[in-house]
């Protein structure tokens, strides 16, 4: 058999989700964010609804967001879009709204915004990719940085004195009588990869089942910030971020 | 006695190199490009040995930027 004759549409068994436009992703080699974006663009296709779902951007690296998946979306203010999507899917309760928020945006600036969207029990999903640094800025120490991780803003590793601990958001979240499902997730192997596929299905589901809110953490790398390779990073991440971010269903109802 | 024949197809252009393709590959029938780059200056994934492929689709779940695509057939060889 050649190459041409296995190349046939009706062979076909993988390939970018249509939803995922042609223009490159700015994100760095290996970056989790390029992987969450393919399986949410697959999850909208799938579940058919792109011409009624709105993403709300954040700011920091999944900024532009807005150009990689074809579906509408809107740009918030640095940590607001758990308002917005709050003002959003009140607007339109038919649609599917959510959030897409890296740890600086949502864990950081916008810690209000996002307890108390999830406290109302507003009917969004809410997207947390935590790699534990602010990536965008160049590295700095976030709120979800482990015990001892050296940053450019502490470069000597953080300690309890000077900078307190990692903030835990989504146990926060778990505590939260408006919120339906809450779960930790990686995408660093294609049984992960499934796992989180699933997750934020459900999320969305939910979402469009009025049911409250589903908040769906992904434990990320940040192979730049971390400065080490792709592969590196996910090796790092299952030797260090998941002991302090067990992965796993924190709330299920 | 058939078995499942699979090929991938790599945008060459998306790929950024990676590597994280590379190890989900239980066959190993992946490598980067060593004297060539894309024209981001990226070297990318290419398939070494094709025939051995059983278009499992590990490697292009795992690529980030979607750049894999896979084709697979049963055979009766
Ligand atoms: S489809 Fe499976 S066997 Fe083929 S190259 Fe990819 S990972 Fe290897
Ligand atoms: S995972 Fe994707 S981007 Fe990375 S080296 Fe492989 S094909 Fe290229």
């Amino acid at each position: 058999m050649t190459k041409e004759e296995l190349i046939q549409s009706e062979n076909l068994v993988y390939k970018k989700p249509r939803l995922l436009n042609d223009t490159t992703m700015h994100y760095c080699p290996g970056c989790s964010h390029s992987l969450v974006h393919k399986l949410v663009a697959e999850i909208i296709e799938e579940m058919n609804i792109e011409g009624d779902t709105i993403g709300i951007c954040p700011v920091g690296c999944a900024v532009f967001a807005y150009r990689y998946i074809d579906i509408d979306w809107l740009e918030a203010a640095h940590g607001r879009a758990p308002a917005l999507a709050s003002a959003v899917k009140r607007m339109w309760p038919d649609h599917l709204v959510f959030t897409y928020q890296g740890d600086g945006d949502l864990a950081c600036i916008g810690t209000g915004e996002t307890i108390h969207a999830l406290n109302r029990g507003e009917n969004i999903t809410v997207i947390f990719i935590n790699n534990a640094i602010y990536g965008m800025t160049g590295g700095q120490m976030a709120p979800t940085t482990l015990m001892g991780m050296k940053t450019s803003t502490c470069p000597y590793g953080r300690q309890a004195d000077l900078h307190g601990y990692p903030l835990q958001i989504t146990d926060i979240a778990a505590t939260l009588p408006g919120t339906c499902y809450v779960t930790r997730q990686s995408v660093h192997t294609v049984a992960n990869i499934s796992k989180a596929k699933k997750a934020i299905r459900k999320a969305f589901e939910n979402s469009m089942n009025h049911k409250g809110a589903s908040f769906v953490e992904i434990v990320s790398t940040c192979s730049a910030g971390w400065k080490m390779t792709p592969d590196k990073a996910n090796q790092w991440m299952e030797e260090n971020m998941f002991k302090n971010y067990p992965l796993g269903d924190l709330k299920n109802e | 006695m058939g078995r499942m024949r699979g090929v991938i197809v790599v945008d060459e252009e998306r790929c950024k190199g990676c590597r994280l393709c590379i190890p989900a590959c239980k066959l190993g029938l992946l490598d980067l490009t060593s004297k060539k780059v894309n024209r981001k200056g990226y070297p990318y994934v290419q398939q070494t040995n094709w025939e051995e492929c059983n278009g499992c689709t590990s490697c292009a779940i795992v690529c980030p930027d979607g750049c894999i695509t896979v084709y697979r057939k049963k055979t009766e060889e």
